[in-house]
């Protein structure tokens, strides 16, 4: 019963949601343009005194006595010089090595792991200052004929010195990542001392959010102030600006000792507090719609072929996910193709090639499945589902045997992190993608199928079978293609999911049940009805995870939302948009 | 440090002080010739047989081992690993004259991550190729499915995985860390000043058993340390679970104060997208370190580290433990791989329940050897408080519970999928298999013909769980 009310409810709210969210994105794309070209990084040493990098310098930052590291690396840290930052990350990441050749003698460098085009592995070595390729040897040969020997960290004095160093220096850091997290870290360690570096990264910072972090960290530190005025200041201006990470600090000061001394300050925090938290509400809000969007494109790029395959010719392909499954594994030999054939800045593009590839990849080992299995079973669901269900048993196995445990498709760098639209809300340009992708798929079915004349013969053999043979058109050639179809579009859907999920060889059962969930309740017959049950069983998902809370929302979300499919399914068994008149016979 | 002494050979000699039979003279003179005489020909024998070993095939009967790892279906991601470094064990044993003079032959079995499976697949093992020790098992569902079979067959399982504990069986050898080496030291690290003094702990897991039990500790014992029970955050969910979205934004949000730390149980493929998902959300280490006791070496490979620099994960073992031994241990295991033509074998890595399989390996031969007896009772016999050398600082099997000694490491993620060592125990650490946080009257003994674990109910009398349990004969 709730359940029949519940949903068109849920589609007023999502359509709303949707609008919402399209403007934002439209917005994001402005500013993430804008972005670009805004970006200006303040460069420069930040102070360009006495003491250059010397090499003296490098032999006592790798000294194996943990005192001479000490006051080595207190000297370079008090030069405050951003030309040290690659030496001092390299000490920090590991990847500073005393590199003793064939004659014997040391030098300190930054070593670089390479996969060659040939396979070969290769170690690099880099100047430590000038990150200039000192040299170059097969990684075999490096054991055998010198000696590489990693610089540590010998003492605890030196890591912390080392941290605090970077700390500093990372302020002015190429990387805006980089510069951010820095910020929010000397922001939450609550030091007043920092308080000067951090103003001088503010007046030559010019990003947006780093400029944001900079500021949220600095009056963060205030709230510490001696003087009531500059915490009171402070206060005010975080609630403007929406400072989340003092969140917690400012409470802390209204509940516990030592307790926020001014009445006055007092109520800024309080007013603070409150204008953060409604601006959390709000977030909440719009990140739910985002998620619940995003969820629902995951959803129909999963449910869209099946809605061909099985909704349109009503076979039952049980190997559905398998399908989803090679598509991914498409992208990854890809992905593993241009790494090892071509050189670096050429190896994202993979992902350009993977979306068609896994396309029609999947499509011609659809229509072979079509052409030797499916066509010999149609209108005997049972035998279809028992014999989809063998072909799905069998490609896992082989995925297993072939690719072995561990793939992982990366996602190229591009899209890598996200669109910060406002203050800490992220999307993912991973996801923006999906969604993006799915609308491009969702119009090209339409277009396909409404608009051109293939189209119009799949309509009709779907619809009458007998009818379309009588009138000339060869029924066995549409079934073939349009299943290869359908199979093709599961293998862009495997490509897409890849970004965000991982590749394994149980991908496809991790997915099918959801693909015919999606599809079941759409309406089978309906690919419209496939968009909106996805919508809408995204958002709903989206909106029922926080709502259910405690310990396990998502596991009692994915539950609910079962539960109020098979209720929904025992009130409209056709779902949401039922097949009308003989198209209603076919599939069962 | 006591730790890194090889085997101490005086347990060994106190056995052989038996009291002299009464006899006869002439029997006497009879019986010591006959003994020299024996001793004369077994000396000469055993010098042949070293000779023999050495230079020529196995003359002795190989002794079969059951390997009981699932090699498909989802657990194999991890599994194979394991099962790949237990074959290397076998094969160095092998080539140094095997145990006791007999070279082991694996008898490999793939439970396939059936849980029923595993059980039969034990069953098999013991009674039909009648095993003399069995190395197996991953997933605690595993482990409760094969255990009475174990007991009820009087086996015996070398278990090399990172547990929950509130466990203790006659017939398993736990080599892999209790709660109290893994999950509590991590959080008494982020507790501290190290690990940045954090104050609201947010743990997510995967929804079965180990998570579950651990969490149950986890939240004990931070409510005793003073946490605040509304900033401790607990959440699970289902085994490939792929959407993480909602979880990053809590997680974020709960983060943004810089005093807070992820603890993360999530289990197997869904770390895939979790990681991503937190990449992607720009939660950096810095700000909110996830803390993870199910991510290694091994699953690392799977991942892109870029993103993941700087988030840490405890264990008792990290590939980068900087002794020559372990380096030359970590090249075997390459050559080892490139050998057999293992798939991706340029690029594998050993990681800490590997390399606990593998010294499982190692410390039942020498309590074979101890003992010298397959036999599973005189095995149990030999094996409490033996001291067995590792490529890193050794171990020692417990004197009572069946556990292990070892050190403990957090190690904090590299970009090239190593870590770096950050924070280390101050030598090893006892296993506590039931957690003083949740069971402070609950202890485990199996010597002096204890019959396992027992309670104390606060008082000073044992109570055994199990009081039908058969105790090991002294």
């Amino acid at each position: 019963m709730e359940t029949r009310q519940s949903v068109p409810i849920t589609f007023g709210r999502l359509s709303w949601n949707m609008v919402v969210c399209l403007l934002t994105s439209a917005l994001l794309l402005g500013l993430l343009l804008g972005k670009g070209i805004g970006l200006v990084y303040a460069e420069g040493p930040v102070t360009a005194e006495s003491g250059r990098p010397n090499a003296s310098s490098l032999q006592g930052l790798a000294s194996l006595d943990p005192t001479i590291q000490e006051t080595t690396l207190k000297g370079l840290v008090d030069l405050n010089d951003i030309a040290f930052l690659p030496a001092l990350t390299a000490l920090n990441d590991g990847t500073l090595h005393v590199w003793k050749d064939a004659t014997g003698s040391e030098k300190v460098v930054i070593i670089l792991r390479n996969i060659e085009l040939d396979g070969r592995e290769t170690i690099s070595f880099l100047d430590p200052f000038t990150g200039v390729e000192l040299g170059k040897l097969n990684a075999t040969d490096v054991f055998s004929e010198g000696e590489l020997e990693m610089v540590t960290m010998r003492s605890g004095v030196v890591r912390l010195t080392l941290r605090e160093g970077l700390d500093r220096l990372r302020l002015f850091d190429p990387d805006v990542v980089v510069r951010r997290a820095t910020a929010a870290k000397l922001g939450n360690a609550g030091k007043l001392s920092k308080l000067p570096i951090l103003e001088q990264a503010l007046s030559r910072e010019s990003h947006k959010w780093v400029r944001h972090d900079i500021e949220v960290a600095i009056n963060q530190l205030r709230l510490d102030d001696p003087d009531p005025e500059v915490r009171r200041t402070a206060a005010t201006r975080l609630g403007e600006i929406k400072g989340m990470r003092a969140l917690s600090h400012m409470k802390e000061l209204l509940t516990e000792e030592p307790i926020e001394p001014s009445d006055t300050v007092r109520a800024s925090f309080t007013e603070a507090i409150e204008s953060i938290e409604s601006y959390q509400t709000f977030q909440t809000v719009v990140g739910s719609a985002f998620n619940g969007i995003s969820l629902g494109s995951v959803l129909f790029m999963m449910g869209l072929g099946l809605a061909i395959t099985y909704g349109l010719m009503g076979v039952i392909n049980m190997a559905h996910g398998e399908m989803m499954m090679i598509g991914a594994y498409t992208a990854f030999i890809l992905q593993e193709a241009f790494f090892y054939n071509l050189p670096p800045y050429l190896h994202d593009s993979y992902y350009f090639f993977a979306l068609p590839a896994s396309f029609v990849v999947t499509g011609a080992i659809g229509l072979l499945l079509e052409r030797s299995i499916i066509r010999f079973l149609y209108g005997r669901p049972l035998e279809t589902l028992l014999a989809t269900w063998g072909v799905s048993v069998f490609l896992e196995q082989a995925a297993r045997w072939y690719f072995g445990d561990l793939t992982s498709v990366n996602p190229p760098v591009f899209m890598r992190g996200g669109i910060e639209p406002m203050v800490g809300l992220v999307l993912p340009y991973s996801r923006i993608f999906i969604i993006l992708l799915a609308a491009v798929a969702l119009l090209g079915v339409y277009l396909l199928f409404f608009r051109t004349r293939v189209g119009l013969l799949v309509r009709a053999v779907t619809q009458n079978r007998n009818m379309s043979a009588c009138v000339g058109i060869s029924t066995r050639k549409v079934d073939s293609w349009t299943f290869a179809f359908g199979t093709g579009l599961a293998g862009i859907a495997g490509c897409a999911i890849s970004l965000i999920g991982n590749v394994d060889p149980t991908v496809g059962k991790t997915y099918i049940v959801e693909s015919f969930m999606v599809v079941v309740v759409g309406g089978v017959g309906k690919p419209a009805g496939t968009v909106v049950s996805a919508l809408g069983i995204g958002v709903f998902n989206k909106i029922l995870e926080p709502l259910i809370g405690g310990t396990g929302g998502s596991i009692y979300a994915k539950l609910f939302i079962l539960a109020a499919v098979i209720l929904f399914l025992q009130v409209r068994p056709t779902g949401l948009f039922p097949a009308k008149g003989r198209a209603a016979e076919v599939g069962t | 440090m006591e730790t890194k002494g090889s085997l101490d050979s005086e347990d060994v000699k106190k056995d052989e002080t038996t009291t002299e039979p009464e006899s006869s003279r002439r029997e006497f003179f009879a019986q010591s010739g006959r003994v020299a005489a024996g001793v004369g020909v077994a000396a000469l024998l055993g010098n042949l047989g070293h000779w023999a070993l050495s230079y020529t095939a196995y003359a002795a009967e190989p002794v079969k081992v059951g390997v009981l790892h699932s090699l498909s279906g989802t657990m194999a991601i991890s599994e194979v690993s394991i099962k790949d470094i237990v074959e290397m064990a076998a094969e160095e044993i092998n080539a140094k004259g095997g145990v006791n003079g007999r070279p082991i032959q694996l008898v490999i079995e793939d439970p396939a991550s059936n849980w029923d499976l595993f059980a039969e697949k034990a069953k098999k093992l013991l009674l039909q190729d009648k095993v003399v020790t069995v190395f197996g098992c991953w997933t605690s569902v595993s482990r409760k499915s094969v255990l009475p079979v174990f007991e009820k067959n009087n086996g015996l399982l070398f278990y090399p995985v990172q547990y929950e504990g509130e466990e203790c069986s006659r017939n398993v050898i736990y080599t892999g860390a209790a709660v109290n080496q893994q999950a509590t030291p991590a959080v008494d690290y982020h507790l501290g000043k190290e690990g940045g003094s954090k104050k609201k702990f947010y743990l997510v897991g995967t929804d079965y058993v180990y998570p579950r039990t651990t969490n149950k500790i986890v939240r004990a014992m931070l409510l005793a340390k003073g946490i605040a029970a509304k900033n401790i955050m607990e959440e699970y969910t289902p085994f490939h679970h792929q959407d993480y979205q909602t979880i990053i934004a809590k997680i974020k949000r709960f983060g943004a104060g810089g005093d807070a730390c992820v603890i993360n149980t999530i289990n197997g493929d869904s770390n895939v997208p979790f990681f991503k998902e937190l990449a992607n959300a720009g939660i950096t280490s810095g700000e909110c370190p996830v803390n993870s006791f199910s991510v290694a070496e091994d699953e690392l490979r799977g991942l892109d580290t870029k993103n993941l620099v700087g988030h840490l994960a405890c264990w008792n073992y990290f590939q980068s433990v900087n002794t020559p031994e372990n380096k030359a241990f970590v090249q075997r295991f390459k050559d080892f791989c490139k050998k057999k033509n293992l798939p991706d074998a340029p690029r594998r890595v050993v990681d800490d329940p590997m390399f606990w399989g593998y010294i499982g390996v190692y410390t039942w031969k020498m309590a074979v050897e101890k003992a010298k007896s397959f036999k599973v009772d005189d095995v149990l016999r030999a094996l409490p408080g033996l001291k067995v050398p590792t490529p890193d600082q050794g171990i020692i099997v417990d004197r009572k519970n069946h556990h292990t000694s070892k050190p403990v490491y957090i190690g904090s993620i590299l970009a090239n999928g190593q870590f770096d060592i950050i924070s280390q125990s101050a030598g090893l650490v006892d296993a506590l298999p039931w957690s003083e946080y949740t069971y402070p009257d609950r202890d485990c003994d199996w010597s002096n013909g204890g019959k396992g674990s027992f309670d104390m109910m606060g008082g000073t009398d044992r109570i055994w769980l199990d009081p039908k349990a058969a105790a090991i004969e002294t």
